[in-house]
């Protein structure tokens, strides 16, 4: 097992045949994903690595069975390309695209719980699974198989984590970039109830940072429900109020989102947090 | 992007929500409209302007032009007042506050009143908030506003006018992209109806392309900061005195936290993203050297973005422009054996680790 994608997902893109549908296409199929179909509209009968391209999504789904959409479509269409996927049957959605009106994302997280649908991001890089599938932009090529399952806001610092892990021989079970925005469709609370309940799920690593409460009621969550070890690092302990850190959910906003609150929160739960980001290796090692 | 007060209310207006007639004031002309006794007030987009000095009432013109004087050109907390806005007096019978915000964790607009208005709703205690969440598929409905008239204890004509204000800033906060729009204090005037004496109006930047009518006016932010704007680098000015550049905004804020460790002071946070573009990259090493650290510290994890192609951008900037202060650089990832080779005759500093490169930069800046 691992959680939210394996051999099961049968991928569609949206967005698949510009410069980041094709190259990640490309990189999906060689970690050994099932993309089994593109959209991208008036494209209907190129192909991509050999993956059929279609005109809409139901077209897709029709023809191939899909079950996931990866959606790399440009911000301001993204809304359109999720209600599409939902509408389609499409129960799992991995959105990448950054910069997405708050708004939108609003509409399309209430509109997915309606539709039983999970979906990953936005401003997020997606999952992956070692040895089962990826979905989404990671570098292949940091992962290992293993037992380790890692939830993260960020993109490049759990890269680096992944990374640590791997080289320590470390390997992963399932790694969830949730992402960066304010308003995203998985939280660490649903990742933390996927990594409780799957076998091959050891221990937990989450990846935070300011901005939100979305790890305190993570903690909360930990103390309640969750029996395997969680260790965790939180960015932006010296990040200065009012000022948005690169994500636009990275801000401390009247007095909420600091580091301190959540690594208080964190402590209280009992899960083991560390200065840097690589010595998570180091500590889940020992 | 957060609206001065008078432009939120001119977006208040458009929505027939009422508010104190009043104007820009500059000269003595621009009083000519409106009637003594007036509230001069500071726009600023930061709180705190009434203890600053930043409002004032005057009796009449005399007294407004002195006033006026004092506070354009003061500094609240370091920003510099430009302009002022001049109300009538409203007759305020009772105070209150109204919010509406998006929730991360609910994912939905949160409706916030409280019968306590007036005052920095941080220090109201929990319980005389009313929270009332709103399905963002199916929007406002009456029983949110039956919810919250009946917590906020208001008789019937009273509720009539709230529920009406609620509609029209629901709207507002939705058509407008809002992650906020806070009217404190929202009051009941005299006569009965409801009137808006101050609003502070947030639009999600990301959706400003939708809404051309807004002109663009990045108050909150410094010049360079700006600039990075319009370039599409993630660029925050800070107090201290080594500029951090990194990609991916995680590993940029946990690289400002590893100099805070050992010492250090971050003056700039610049999240390259998943750019590899020597261009781009270029354009990231320009601006800061602009805001003159005493130190860079350049950290890299090559993910997708391979550690070379930023290695070549660094080495073109480093060798036909120069950069007067010390490079530090940490490479870890993706080719990250090419991207030490292209680097390693421009003179710069390496560290092995994060902690390692940390140290050093803090080192050098003190």
């Amino acid at each position: 097992m691992a959680v939210f994608a394996d051999e099961k997902n049968k991928v569609l893109v949206q967005g698949a045949t510009g410069h980041q549908g094709v190259f990640h296409i490309g990189e999906m199929l060689d970690f050994g994903t099932k993309v089994v179909a593109g959209v991208t509209p008036g494209k209907v009968g190129q192909k991509v690595h050999g993956v059929p391209i279609f005109n809409n999504v139901q077209d897709g789904v029709d023809a191939t069975s899909a079950n996931t959409s990866l959606v790399l479509v440009p911000a301001r269409f993204a809304k359109d390309a999720v209600f599409e996927a939902l509408d389609a049957g499409i129960k799992t959605l991995v959105v990448i695209t950054e910069n997405i009106p708050f708004h939108d994302a609003m509409e399309f997280v209430h509109y997915g719980k309606y539709k039983d649908a999970v979906i990953i991001g936005p401003n997020c890089p997606g999952i992956a699974s070692p040895g089962k599938a990826k979905i989404g932009i990671l570098p292949g090529q940091i992962f290992r198989k293993g037992h380790v399952g890692v939830a993260s806001r960020s993109g490049t610092l759990t890269y680096e984590i992944v990374n640590s892990l791997t080289e320590k021989g470390i390997g992963q079970s399932t790694c969830i970039g949730l992402g960066g925005d304010p308003i995203i469709g998985t939280t660490f609370i649903d990742a933390l109830d996927a990594f409780e309940k799957d076998k091959e799920t050891k221990s937990i690593v989450l990846v935070g940072e300011i901005g939100g409460t979305a790890e305190e009621e993570a903690a909360e969550y930990i103390k309640k429900y969750v029996s395997k070890p969680v260790y965790a690092f939180i960015a932006g302990r010296t990040a200065p109020p009012g000022k948005r850190m690169g994500h636009a959910g990275a801000i401390i906003a009247r007095g909420k989102g600091t580091a301190e609150s959540k690594i208080k929160a964190f402590e209280k739960a009992e899960v083991k947090l560390t200065k840097f980001p690589t010595d998570i290796a180091d500590l889940i090692e020992k | 992007m957060k609206l001065f007060e008078y432009r939120g209310k001119e977006l208040f207006n458009k929505y027939g929500i009422e508010v104190p007639k009043g104007n820009l004031v500059n000269t003595e002309k621009d009083f000519s409209k409106l009637n003594f006794p007036l509230v001069l007030k500071a726009q600023v987009p930061i709180g705190g302007r009434g203890k600053a000095g930043g409002i004032k009432t005057v009796k009449n013109l005399k007294e407004a032009k002195e006033k006026l004087s004092k506070i354009l050109g003061m500094d609240i907390r370091s920003y510099r007042v430009g302009k002022v806005l001049a109300e009538e007096m409203a007759d305020i019978k009772k105070e209150m506050y109204l919010s509406i915000s998006l929730d991360r964790s609910k994912r939905m607009p949160l409706i916030m009143a409280s019968a306590s208005g007036g005052m920095d709703i941080e220090s109201v205690p929990d319980e005389q908030i009313f929270k009332e969440w709103v399905n963002p598929l199916i929007g406002i409905q009456d029983f949110n506003i039956r919810s919250i008239n009946s917590k906020l204890k208001l008789d019937k004509e009273q509720s009539k006018e709230l529920g009406k204000v609620l509609s029209k800033i629901y709207r507002l906060f939705r058509e407008y992209d809002c992650e906020l729009v806070e009217i404190n204090p929202l009051i009941i005037k005299g006569d009965g109806g409801v009137m808006a004496l101050d609003s502070k109006v947030i639009i999600n930047d990301d959706a400003m392309y939708r809404h051309q009518d807004i002109e663009p006016e990045l108050v909150e932010l410094t010049p360079l900061e700006k600039d990075a704007k319009e370039k599409g680098i993630a660029f925050v000015q800070l107090g201290g005195n080594i500029g951090v550049i990194a990609n991916g905004a995680g590993l940029t804020m946990a690289t400002l936290d590893a100099l805070t460790h050992f010492k250090g002071n971050g003056g700039v946070f610049l999240d390259l993203g998943g750019t590899d573009d020597p261009e781009k990259v270029k354009q990231a090493f320009e601006l800061m050297k602009k805001a003159k650290p005493k130190v860079i510290f350049l950290n890299l994890f090559g993910g997708i973005t391979k550690c070379d192609t930023v290695a070549k951008g660094v080495k073109e900037v480093i060798t036909k422009e120069g950069i007067d202060c010390p490079v530090i650089t940490r490479i870890k990832g993706c080719n990250e054996k090419e991207a030490k080779e292209i680097l390693k005759d421009a003179g710069l500093i390496t560290g092995a680790t994060l902690q390692d490169a940390a140290q050093k930069s803090s080192d050098l800046a003190r």
